[in-house]
């Protein structure tokens, strides 16, 4: 699934990061940061509610791709610009994250033991 | 044999908000290294556990990064208060972190048994009142 897609799924706002073409191959939803270090797969997206420097650090620490924050938070400056420069898309979302990740999942985005093809 | 090559830092334990900028530095000077990304990636994400760690259980610490000819080896030391049962802190779920540590994101009792998984060696040497030495190691 490509960020665009994303984007418009969940009429998300894009904070920072042009490649709305990049494929997404899976998925990620959780607030507590040692969950997601756990599960590592490729060109993965996470889904949090949590706003911290610790989201970004842990996305990049694992390769992700993109980051989208539930329930319309907005990450400070700084952790946009530190995404930036890791080449992370960032993106906000007025859902909430059941209702986000349940956008993702019924068009077709596997989750962490279900890897899309 | 050369000499590894040794990066050392030191972690502040009185700001959750840097926690973690050890393991940036480390990531950034392996990918300069040319070391394979999935060897990268386990090497981050087992130190970004352990610095993390040792911000919100121990009071900071130092971390030490060598890269030996067959492998990355992690060292970090703390003068925390140690872990009177390591067999237990290794259970997944197990965690002393306070609500405060779970609303910045951690506590789920995930980070050392994240670090056994990523690494091909881990060994902790814990004395109560002491500190704590763990040292991992990731196969080249
Ligand atoms: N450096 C340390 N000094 C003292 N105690 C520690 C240290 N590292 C871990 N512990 C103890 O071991 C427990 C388990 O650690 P672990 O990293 O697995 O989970 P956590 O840090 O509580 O939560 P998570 O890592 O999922 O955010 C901790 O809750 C703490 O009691
Ligand atoms: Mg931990």
């Amino acid at each position: 699934m490509k960020i665009s897609e994303i984007r418009d799924l969940l009429g998300a706002a894009v904070l920072c990061g042009d490649e709305m073409d990049r494929d997404i191959l899976s998925a990620c939803g959780s607030d507590m940061m040692s969950d997601v270090l756990a599960y590592v797969k490729n060109q993965a997206v996470l889904l949090t509610g949590l706003v911290n420097p610790q989201v970004i650090r842990t996305a990049v620490m694992m390769d992700m791709i993109c980051i989208i924050f539930v329930r319309s938070k907005q990450p400070s400056a700084q952790m946009i610009e530190f995404a930036e420069e890791n080449g992370l898309t960032v993106l906000t979302t007025p859902l909430r994250m059941y209702e986000a990740c349940g956008k993702l999942y019924a068009a077709g985005l596997k989750g962490n033991g279900e890897v899309n093809e | 044999m050369s000499e590894p090559l040794k990066f050392t830092y030191s972690v502040d334990g009185d700001n959750f908000t840097s926690a973690g900028q050890a393991s940036v530095q480390v990531k950034k000077v392996l990918r300069r290294l040319g070391l394979d990304p999935e060897t990268i990636r386990r090497v981050s994400i087992a130190m970004y556990e352990g610095e993390i760690n040792m911000v919100i259980h121990a009071g900071g610490g130092e971390a030490e990064v060598l890269i030996h000819e067959d492998c990355v080896e992690i060292i970090l030391r703390d003068k925390g208060p140690g872990i009177a049962d390591i067999e237990q802190a290794m259970q997944e779920g197990f965690s002393t972190a306070p609500d405060n540590i779970r609303s910045l994101g951690f506590g789920a009792g995930m980070g050392l048994p994240n670090m056994k998984r990523y690494t091909d060696d881990m060994q902790i040497e814990s004395q109560v009142g002491v500190g704590t030495t763990i040292t991992m190691r990731v196969n080249l």
